[in-house]
């Protein structure tokens, strides 16, 4: 993984510097509350219901072991003992002082990690796909240029104020694990038809209240002009976005406004005055990068090793487990393992310290050291060898992260909702502890197959509704906590946006009525192998809706 | 009222003239864009100085045409959030090729004059309440810079290639 070098390092301890000035600015009274908003954004700090929230970068949710332990170490002096993983491959604390923000920010730069435009009207921490440089058909890996568009987008004089906040996500396959569409530019690694490797540029896409599947802007970029197409495509959206409405301030409403085609007109007029000037990336400094991402030391490994196969069948937990939580992996006799965070009952994406050590501890003993993130606010082991899982099962089982639920209905996104978030109108957490619970037997979640439940507590959209196969989303009526339920979306490669089931259901109907949901798929799929979202695009919203309301609607919920 | 350049405090010789004042003789003096495009003709004929400022809805490329007449290019930032400037600054130096003077004015605060002055603004006016010399220190925060822009500061990725030394020749 990428190591800093004297001039990162020294960037990140003055950037930390320069936040205890601004820190130590504000408790003198020199900084505006006002003043120091902005600041403290950009720098990862929200004022939550309760205390202060810092959100770490964890840049294309890539880790060290050493790294988790120190974020272990922080959450035991400076939280409650827990950290909570993001959708964006971050990390969260909920209860970090004020004061103490500087010293836990020098702690972080000590094994090379920030909280750098993890928040704010800047250009966000950049994701990519968790599997990264170990899975097989990578056109290119999308970490070296993850760490290229870091880089760029550290601290950019012209793009820190922007109109609204700016998330890029990478991919190096067909296959979208990081919901590339639904960011402000999604980047596609692509080969032209001279086989040479760029970028797709997906520009516009997004959530929140008008979320918008990204328009392919340019089919391709060549690499070495990567960062003057970003920096072309910034300038643009920086002068021309929105700033008269919060709401209409993201790139996606200028892009829709224009239309993809004259929104790209635009780039493409700024970005060929830019194209050959300095911004051009010398392939020395590719180069560079990327041999920080050399694969590690892997061994010869046969494709099939005997032991392995007759414990999975020996062993029916076991079996699961590998079934739903390991990927393929581009080198025979490895395989990516997946650490749901999502067991029975839990707050999704939450870890406590301890657990943080014993993943760093198992990523040594079994993965070379690497850890990665997950846009579904899962860890990752990416280099186990097969004949390691058992005795990596074992362990995890011990300390409660073995649940065998990775791409099953219990693995739910879910925002921090009403328990945290000051933005929220419902609470999330405890709707997805009630369905995961309701969903708790390995059997079940298997025979359902994928399904991908994610739960926003207000508009925003931070749990990802839109685009989950069935989204729940909180909303507010009259002081009372309201689900509305939404079917067909996918952030994958087969991005969609859902559709709307119809009314509204309380906190205490909510459980039930994605049961209901469930049911009817299990009764409507032609065959057990066809996914919940096949079967619903094969037949539609309506057979969904005459379950869950009745035929005649005279089971419609009290509320509209 | 002090004007910063490279931190440091300077007297202002500008004086900005309202739309419906008199033009104050032989003092350099910034107006609205709407003012000049009105008085082009007249305000040229000066002796004196002129400058022109640009609200933050308002792109420089409107005065792609007039640039040579002007030794100053006002940058209004009517909210510190509003970072429109930022990039009009770049298309000032970089697309229009304007070598005169770029100043902020407005909410400009001492987090942003770095970035102020690697994007190409020259002179700024902080607001009256600030301590000037926070502005100052605040150029001293960063060594190290990503960003390409054009204010000469090297960036890591030259100076880790040693392309710094090759460039300057090239140039």
């Amino acid at each position: 993984m990428y190591r800093y070098d004297q001039f990162d390092a020294t960037f990140v301890r003055e950037r930390t510097e320069q936040f205890r000035g601004q820190v130590a600015r504000r408790l003198a009274g020199e900084l505006t509350e006002e003043e120091f908003r902005p600041l403290r954004l950009k720098n990862g700090l929200y004022l939550q219901l309760h205390a202060y929230m810092l959100r770490v970068a964890i840049p294309y949710g890539e880790l060290s072991s050493k790294q988790m332990r120190k974020l272990a170490f922080i959450a035991r002096r400076y939280d409650k003992g827990y950290g909570h993983f993001t959708t964006r491959q971050n990390i969260q604390y909920n209860w970090p002082r004020l004061d103490d923000v500087p010293d836990l920010l020098a702690h972080l730069a000590e094994v090379e990690m920030h909280a750098i435009q993890t928040s704010g009207n800047c250009i966000r921490n950049v994701t990519a796909d968790h599997l990264a440089g170990v899975i097989p058909d990578e056109v290119d890996d999308p970490r070296v240029w993850g760490e290229i568009i870091r880089q760029w987008s550290t601290l950019h004089p012209e793009f820190s104020y922007l109109p609204r906040k700016f998330k890029i996500a990478v991919i190096g396959t067909d296959t979208d694990r990081a919901a590339m569409r639904t960011h402000d530019i999604g980047l596609k690694i692509v080969r032209n038809d001279a086989g040479e490797m760029g970028f797709a540029f997906y520009t516009g896409g997004g959530q929140g209240r008008t979320p918008i599947i990204g328009p392919l802007v340019k089919g391709f970029v060549a690499k070495e002009d990567l960062l003057s197409y970003l920096d072309a495509t910034l300038r643009v959206y920086n002068m021309h976005g929105r700033r008269d409405n919060i709401y209409k301030a993201r790139i996606k409403i200028l892009v829709q406004s224009l239309g993809a085609e004259e929104f790209g007109r635009q780039v493409e007029e700024e970005w060929l005055r830019i194209k050959d000037t300095v911004l051009k990336l010398p392939e020395a400094e590719v180069a560079r990068i990327r041999s920080y991402f050399a694969p590690p030391a892997y061994e010869t490994l046969p494709a099939y090793i005997p032991e392995f196969e007759a414990k999975k069948k020996a062993d029916a937990d076991f079996g699961r487990w590998v079934r739903a939580n390991t990927d393929v992996h581009k080198v025979d006799g490895y395989t990516a393992v997946s650490i749901s965070l999502k067991p029975v009952g839990a707050a999704p994406g939450d870890a406590t310290a301890d657990q943080m050590d014993v993943m760093a501890d198992l990523s040594d003993a079994y993965s070379f050291g690497e850890i990665r993130v997950t846009h579904r606010q899962n860890i990752v082991l990416p280099n186990v060898r097969k004949q390691d899982l058992f005795d990596l099962w074992t362990k995890l089982k011990a300390v409660g992260l073995a649940e065998p639920n990775i791409g099953f209905v219990s693995d739910i996104i879910a925002c921090p909702g009403l328990d945290y978030c000051n933005l929220a109108n419902a609470r999330s957490i405890p709707v997805a502890q009630r369905l995961s619970r309701r969903f708790s037997d390995p059997k079940r979640l298997s025979d359902i197959g994928e399904l991908r439940l994610n739960i926003s507590g207000c508009i925003n959209a931070c749990g990802h509704h839109h685009v989950g196969h069935i989204g729940i989303l909180g909303v507010d009526k009259k002081g009372e906590e309201f689900y509305q339920v939404t079917l067909g979306g996918s952030s994958a490669e087969d991005i969609s946006i859902g559709k709307i089931l119809g009314p509204a259901f309380s906190y205490d109907q909510i459980t039930d009525a994605i049961e209901t949901v469930i049911d009817t798929y299990i009764d409507l799929r032609s065959e057990p192998s066809e996914r919940f979202i096949d079967t619903y695009r094969r037949v539609g919203i309506e057979p969904f809706k005459e379950k869950v309301y009745g035929s005649s609607k005279e089971r419609r919920p009290a509320a509209e | 009222m002090v004007v910063l350049r490279n931190g440091v405090p300077q007297p202002n010789e500008w004086v900005r003239v309202a739309d419906d004042a008199a033009l104050p003789e032989g003092a350099k003096a910034i107006v609205s864009l709407e003012r000049w495009q009105a008085e082009r003709e007249i305000l040229r004929q000066r002796n004196t100085a002129i400058g022109v400022s640009l609200k933050s809805d308002q792109s420089p490329l409107l005065l792609a045409d007039d640039l040579d007449h002007l030794s100053l290019v006002a940058l209004e930032f009517p909210k510190f959030t509003d970072g429109r400037a930022f990039s009009y600054a770049r298309v000032l130096r970089d697309r229009l090729g304007y070598r005169g003077e770029i100043r902020a004015v407005g909410q400009v605060l001492r987090d942003q004059y770095l970035f102020m002055t690697r994007v190409g603004i020259d002179t700024i006016e902080p607001p009256a309440e600030k301590r000037v010399e926070g502005y100052a220190e605040a150029l001293k925060e960063f060594s190290v810079f990503y960003q390409p822009t054009n204010d000469r500061r090297e960036t890591a990725l030259r100076l880790r290639h040693g392309l710094d030394k090759v460039a300057t020749a090239a140039e």
